[in-house]
């Protein structure tokens, strides 16, 4: 992808526009915060997407299916938006068949801890990711030297491919699937259904009456069981996964690393002059997102039901990720995640719609990418090129001055 | 594995690859739409999967309007009369959506000069919609009362369920080579599919519109400045590529005779990847990836059973892929003889 085009300053300026304006003066003012003060903000902001499940608050919670699961839906979704957005955002690879590795996370899982072995979940993960990234490789080091636009095809390929083998090969459940999968071990008590809950102890949801909220004792959290009732504890380890890939993700982006891909990304040949090993680092890149996915993938399979078939693979949610990676605002990380949440969240927000609400999420798909084609959130490197490029376009017209350079 | 079934004895060799001819020249006629477009603007049109599957609810919708809803048993030559009906009927709406997805979907993006990634979700969102709406036609007819009273073309409360249409027509032995029969309808997408392709071939090659074309798809700026009017040569490729696909709908429909609002996806994906096996923005390269690649899933379904059919074509890709990275043809739509 070339930055040149998105210097040019649109014609028009969208109703989105604002939204990104006001977003891009909130960062702004964040950062010109000391530092203990930007550290008061984050873990305000944490506790608060933590509690977000117990607190369910009036207009964003689902009525019609558990909030609980949707909230995990959307930290997954994050997850994976965040592991193609290294692949996509920063090393300029579009890749299609991301699910490829999702879905190989997930059925390492769902192979070692129930249908072949009995592992434990916490031993299976690191192999889920290992086996993932080593599936990375194994596809990106013979196509990443074909060029970009036929990198796509081939990883829509792959995650074709991924998809028969899982609905094909019995060894791997067939159409049936995986069930049983093993849940992360529960802290505190053991739960013994239907009478015994287990957990350390128990946190009551919030009910709203309008806008006057109550404690709903009915509803209890128990802290912190793995079981088939509650999914808010899964969304906690997801949410928890993610924080400590967001930390990752920074020191990558920010490291050596980091910059020979924005340098890959840019200009292939330009870098390769400049002695960075443009292949060395695509495949990097590659094998990270993957490992990523593959992380994403395992934490699912050991989901709430316990339970994956290859319908959950289809090659169609490839495309929602990407689509929530550019949306989002490929290339910045917050815009991934954002964007991850927004696909994830809105279908099941508005399952009233009943079968209208994939038709409205594809004309929304088309207005977003129409109205706002950096993303919502774009990473402040285009910001500050299409700033320059405003800039110049104003001495070149002669409207402004030059006072100082 | 069993080479057996395929190579067990001549005659199944050779209907295997007649069976795989036929799939390859509907998708090398979709393929057309992917690699036009890609060859103009660079796009990966995705949403080109749902052009074609209007067109097979095109040729439905005649069969419902001339022949009723009882399934119509008619040899080919029985059928032509409302086949040519429906051909011209599906061309006509493919071309239409193809022309509205340019209009709604990539003009705007192409007017700002959009990284062609956001684009992609542009048509992906195109995609949803296109495909989701075809599932809800019922529900819009019901917003206008029109529901019962088109009820053969809307299926109310099964809208979203496989639509059995009335096309079904019945092969008839034509001649034989080997031990093989080949019949009327296999022969006739073929030939159909390939007529095609040459005329627009020639099309692109020797008219005026066709130069246009090609000097958008080479060097859209020099074109412009040559008096080029780019908006209309992006509007005649998806014409274009809307037409194709109505025209490979309408075989399809020969062939397989129902459609679903998702009857595009996979076709499209296949259709794609013949695109590019044949070297995308290549116009023969499409008719040969789209032959090559039915011909290879056809052999991989006899080889390897019905279910590795996908499979087998995009581990062809990526063979073909490595061995020669742009592509068995690889040449863009603008380096073409001028």
């Amino acid at each position: 992808m070339t930055t040149p085009s998105l210097m040019v300053p649109p014609v028009r300026q969208s109703p989105l526009h604002k939204v990104g304006e006001w977003w891009d003066v909130r960062v702004d003012r964040y950062n010109a915060q000391p530092t203990y003060l930007k550290a008061i903000w984050a873990v305000l902001a944490m506790v608060f997407v933590y509690a977000l499940p117990l607190l369910r608050l009036p207009i964003i919670t689902t009525n019609q299916i558990d909030f609980g699961g949707v909230m995990f839906d959307c930290a997954t979704f994050a997850l994976v938006a965040l592991g193609l957005n290294i692949v996509i955002g920063y090393a300029g690879l579009l890749d299609l068949g991301y699910i490829g590795f999702y879905a190989t996370g997930a059925y390492v899982t769902g192979v070692l801890t129930s249908y072949h072995w009995q592992w434990p979940y916490f031993l299976s993960l690191p192999l889920a990711i290992i086996v993932t990234m080593i599936t990375g490789v194994i596809l990106g080091a013979p196509t990443l030297r074909v060029r970009g636009d036929y990198l796509a095809i081939v990883t829509l390929g792959f995650g074709e491919i991924i998809q028969k083998i899982a609905n094909n090969v019995s060894w791997l459940g067939a159409s049936a699937g995986i069930k049983n999968i093993a849940h992360p071990p529960s802290f505190g008590k053991q739960p013994n259904p239907p009478f015994e809950q287990g957990g350390a102890f128990a946190i009551p949801h919030l009910q709203w009456n309008g806008l006057v909220p109550s404690l709903d004792t009915t509803h209890e959290t128990h802290v912190l069981v793995f079981g088939a009732l509650d999914a808010i504890p899964y969304y906690w380890l997801i949410l928890t996964v993610l924080i400590l890939v967001i930390i990752g993700d920074r020191l990558v982006k920010a490291s050596r690393v980091g910059r020979a891909w924005e340098a890959t990304r840019e200009d292939e040949d330009a870098a390769e002059l400049m002695g960075v090993n443009t292949f060395k680092y695509k495949l990097m890149a590659f094998a990270l997102g993957a490992a990523i996915g593959g992380l994403s993938g395992s934490l699912y399979a050991s989901g709430q039901g316990g339970y994956i078939n290859p319908q959950a693979f289809m090659l169609i949610y490839s495309m929602l990720y990407v689509a929530a990676v550019i949306v989002g605002g490929s290339g910045n990380r917050w815009g991934a995640i954002l964007g991850g949440v927004i696909v994830a969240y809105l279908p099941d927000r508005f399952r009233q719609l009943g079968d209208y609400r994939y038709f409205i999420f594809g004309l929304a798909l088309m207005v977003l990418s129409i109205w706002r084609p950096q993303g919502l959130l774009p990473p402040r490197r285009a910001r500050r090129a299409r700033a320059a490029e405003a800039q110049i376009d104003a001495l070149e017209e002669g409207d402004v001055e030059v006072t100082d350079v | 594995m069993d080479l057996g079934a395929l190579f067990g004895s001549y005659d199944n060799f050779l209907s295997f690859t007649i069976g795989g001819l036929v799939f390859g020249a509907i998708y090398a006629l979709v393929a057309l739409g992917y690699t036009m477009v890609y060859g103009v603007l660079q796009l990966i049109n995705f949403a080109h999967s749902e052009v074609f599957m209007f067109g097979t609810f095109a040729v439905a919708w005649v069969f419902v309007a001339l022949h009723g809803t009882s399934s119509a048993q008619w040899s080919l030559g029985r059928s032509i009369p409302i086949l040519l009906v429906a051909l011209v009927a599906a061309m006509c709406l493919s071309a239409v959506v193809a022309l509205l997805l340019e209009r709604i979907a990539y003009r705007p993006l192409i007017k700002k000069n959009a990284p062609k990634l956001i684009a992609l979700i542009s048509a992906i969102g195109a995609s949803f919609a296109l495909s989701e709406g075809m599932g809800l036609r019922d529900k819009f007819a019901q917003w206008f009362g029109l529901d019962h009273k088109l009820a053969n073309y809307v299926s109310p409360g099964k809208a979203r369920d496989v639509y059995s249409n009335p096309v079904s027509i019945l092969p008839h032995h034509l001649f034989s080579i080997g031990g093989y029969s080949v019949t009327d309808v296999d022969l006739t997408i073929i030939v159909a599919a390939v007529l095609m392709m040459v005329v627009l071939d020639q099309l692109v090659l020797r008219t005026r519109f066709g130069r246009g074309i090609r000097a958008v798809a080479q060097d859209p700026e020099s074109a412009a400045l040559m008096g080029v009017n780019s908006t209309r040569v992006v509007q005649l490729t998806f014409l274009l590529g809307g037409l194709m696909a109505g025209a490979a709908a309408t075989l399809y429909m020969v062939k397989i005779g129902t459609t679903k609002q998702d009857a595009g996806f996979t076709l499209g994906v296949k259709a794609f990847t013949a695109a590019v096996m044949g070297g995308i923005g290549n116009l023969r390269g499409a008719l040969l990836g789209g032959l090559l690649l039915g011909v290879m899933e056809s052999w991989g379904a006899a080889v390897f059973g019905d279910q590795w059919r996908d499979v087998t074509a995009f581990v062809l890709l990526v063979l073909i892929l490595l061995v020669r990275p742009s592509g068995i043809l690889g040449e863009a739509l603008g380096k073409a003889r001028a």
